[in-house]
């Protein structure tokens, strides 16, 4: 197994029942793991939630959290994406201060180059929303830094795996998994 | 039909086949105890002296008789006192419902008197909770919970009513229905749906098997672990058919007590950290290692990384996420133990292994203990037990020493015969699942070794014993110490005896006395023998306060982390 440290994602098909994300989340604080983002909305079917979960380990770690995320009851599907195989998006959304008309005008710049949008106007100050990768989003909060960023919130990041297979797939492991959740 | 909430609870119960139900009343739980008055004639309620009592007699219950037991707490302290009782049977995978109550739907997250989180605290130690607030979702939770607790790899379930929903003007539709009706309706029906699988019963991939059969064939030493899931899974007939086909030595572990009989030839003791010399040398040996329902866990393999080093390891388990946790596997095969067992049987070649079984049974299956002048040792207390009480008597143990002594001298012959807490360690278990299992099994002799520390931590329940003269017999390990604990102190912390002295205990025949069960202390056979011959004969709860040397020690032992055969002693 790679022992390399480095952001997985886990994105996690669950019921949509009271509980189920600490259910989730405390198989990361079981182990000490951090989680990075988190990040929960509904899913394909009424009743199921999606959950992306970001965290930094070795193969053997996300592993071993991802089989104890599957073993849970609740728990339909679980999916571990890696970089170049899914895409990976977060919604940012940046308050900045903008109180001089170059300042603005900057800000506005940068925010087409990211493909971004001024979702706020103030007088003083621009909320922008942006969407990207990791990297994109590092790329422009450095660059707002310089015009002072007041506060962000962001989403986490939501990924999916490229091509035409999806979390909803059954094979061998999956099956496995819901051996031991049945109920008859 | 429209019936009162309580009524629906009680039903719901009755649909399951419950019959007897450990627990404790207190505030929010008040209105089904006020309910269960009624139902006094179907349901008997057993009152235990703590809650801690009453989970693990609920456990005890479930264990030895296979079915779901069912224990009631109130809110709060109650709920809070559960969870060692629950964590308990969520090691050794037992199926336990355990009901509480807690505050009303106003008051709830306000702090209120005797409110806690219960389903956020039992989370970790259940395959699920459920938090009741409306009532009529009262049926359905019941069947899930029910439904939940005995299937796939069995566990405790927790549900947690809110007491408006109890309330006796609450009214709900509750149609009575038959059990095997259940996965047909409601969240069980979606829950059936939802991992995609047909109602039917599971079936192991037959590829896997044929593969295991192959591996099978080519061995020339192979060995065979029992684990917990053959006896959750009542598969010791199928075990031992296919043990025998196959001509192959079998280690037992602690909570694989009873799925392989103890005194059969091919029997190699227990493993691990206490295990014998031949399972801890066969294990380091064999070059097939096949497991059925354990989970490896560091009292079986020690050291992971020398774990069965020549072997190729085999895996048989229910719960997916076993495969690969703890030691790397070759091969797994996902099922019921009995049923990959059955298919294994049916396809499997026959074989012989003369040669590597004259190698394993050369080495030791059980621990000698010499005989020390005018003291009674372990093995002579253990030794003399067995002669005289029926041999399918049901053993319950408490943790330490007198449980690893207790597993090495008894032969368990089928699942539910000894009760003893494997995964979790619970001092304290041991007399509550006595009395569970004597409850559910009111033909069978029931007893409960423990040793002077255990026995001092559930004692209260000599109390329940006691009032519902529920006739368990005692044998308490009284060397004046914590064993266990002292043994690693005399090894490992160069007899630095750091508060394991207990020297101060209460005298157990006075207090057996005291709750108004019959006591003796024995410092011989003889006295033994007497004490053993009066309990049965008297019938009812009994101590036997046995005085046995401070030092004694279990043998063998491995250090933890060690690997298999580095016996610290032997």
């Amino acid at each position: 197994m790679n022992t390399e440290k480095k952001a997985y994602t886990l994105s996690v098909l669950v019921e949509d029942t009271p509980g189920v994300l600490s259910q989730v989340a405390r198989l990361f604080s079981r182990k000490g793991y951090n989680i990075e983002s988190i990040c929960c909305g509904a899913g394909l079917e009424p009743g199921t939630t999606r959950i992306s979960i970001v965290t930094i380990g070795d193969e053997e770690q996300i592993h071993q959290i991802a089989t104890q995320v599957s073993k849970q009851l609740l728990t339909i599907s679980v999916d571990v994406l890696e970089g170049e195989e899914s895409i990976q998006r977060e919604l940012v959304l940046v308050k900045v201060k903008a109180e001089t008309r170059d300042a603005r005008e900057d800000i506005i710049q940068i925010t087409n180059v990211f493909r971004g949008n001024i979702v706020d106007f103030g007088s003083n100050t621009l909320i922008i929303a942006v969407v990207g990768a990791a990297e994109k989003i590092k790329a422009i909060l450095k660059l707002l830094d310089d015009y002072g960023i007041l506060e962000t919130a962001r989403t986490g990041m939501v990924a999916l795996e490229r091509g035409q297979n999806t979390i909803y797939d059954q094979n061998k492991l999956k099956e496995e998994y819901n051996y031991g959740k049945n109920v008859l | 039909m429209k019936v009162k909430s309580t009524v629906a609870i009680l039903e719901c119960l009755l649909e399951q086949g419950v019959d007897t139900i450990f627990g404790y009343p207190g505030g929010t739980i008040l209105n089904i105890y006020d309910e269960l008055y009624s139902y006094q004639d179907k349901i008997r309620h057993i009152l235990t002296a703590h809650e801690q009592g009453a989970a693990h007699a609920a456990d005890g219950y479930a264990r030895s008789t296979g079915k779901v037991g069912v224990c009631f707490a109130t809110s709060g302290p109650g709920a809070t006192n559960l969870t060692t009782g629950i964590a308990t049977a969520y090691y050794d995978s037992s199926p336990v419902v355990f009901i509480t109550c807690n505050v009303t739907e106003n008051t709830l997250g306000k702090d209120a008197f005797q409110e806690v989180d219960i389903t956020g605290i039992a989370m970790p130690i259940t395959k699920a909770t459920y938090l009741v607030r409306d009532p009529q979702t009262i049926p359905d939770v019941i069947r899930e919970a029910f439904a939940v607790a005995a299937t796939g790899r069995p566990g405790p379930v927790l549900i947690d009513f809110l007491k408006n929903v109890t309330a006796p003007s609450v009214m709900i539709d509750y149609e009575p229905m038959e059990r095997k009706e259940h996965i047909h309706h409601g969240r069980l029906q979606a829950l059936t749906h939802r991992i995609g699988w047909d109602i039917k019963t599971p079936e192991p991939n037959h590829d896997d098997v044929r593969t295991l059969c192959q591996m099978i064939a080519e061995s020339k030493k192979p060995l065979l672990i029992c684990g917990g899931g053959v006896v959750r899974s009542r598969a010791h007939e199928v075990f031992r058919a296919f043990a025998e086909k196959i001509d192959t030595p079998v280690a037992i572990t602690v909570m694989g007590g009873g799925g392989f009989p103890g005194g059969h030839p091919l029997t190699t003791g227990m493993i691990g950290m206490h295990g014998t010399q031949a399972s801890n040398i066969a294990c380091d040996n064999c070059d097939l290692l096949i497991a059925v329902g354990c989970r490896f866990s560091d009292r079986v393999a020690l050291d992971p990384d020398t774990f069965a080093a020549n072997a190729k390891i085999v895996h048989i388990d229910i719960d997916r996420a076993e495969i690969g946790k703890n030691v790397k596997t070759a091969h797994h095969i996902i099922g019921d133990a009995k049923r990959v067992l059955e298919l294994l049987n049916s396809v499997v070649e026959e074989k012989k292994n003369p040669e590597w079984k004259e190698f394993v049974f050369s080495h030791a299956t059980r621990t000698e203990y010499d005989d020390k002048p005018g003291e009674l040792t372990p093995q002579q207390v253990l030794e003399t037990i067995r002669q005289i009480v029926p041999g399918d008597s049901i053993v319950a143990t408490d943790v330490g020493q007198h449980q690893m002594w207790t597993i090495q001298h008894f032969h368990f012959d089928y699942p539910g015969q000894l009760l003893t807490s494997g995964g979790f360690g619970t001092m304290g278990f041991g007399l509550g699942a006595a009395l569970g299992a004597k409850i559910g099994n009111p033909d069978k002799t029931v007893i409960h070794i423990t040793g002077d520390g255990c026995f001092r931590m559930n004692g209260q329940e000599m109390a329940t014993e006691s009032h519902y003269d529920i006739p368990v017999i005692t044998f308490v390990f009284d060397n004046r110490t914590l064993g266990m604990v002292r043994q690693w102190q005399n090894l490992i912390y160069n007899k630095r005896f750091s508060q394991t002295d207990l020297g101060f205990a209460p005298d157990f025949v006075k207090l057996a006395e005291a709750y108004g069960l019959k006591g003796r202390r024995v410092t011989n056979v003889q006295e033994l023998k007497e004490a053993i011959h009066e309990a049965l004969e008297w019938g009812h709860g009994y101590v036997v306060d046995c005085m046995i040397d401070t030092d004694e020690m279990v043998r063998p032992m491995v250090g933890g982390g060690q690997p298999i055969t580095n016996f610290m002693l032997t």
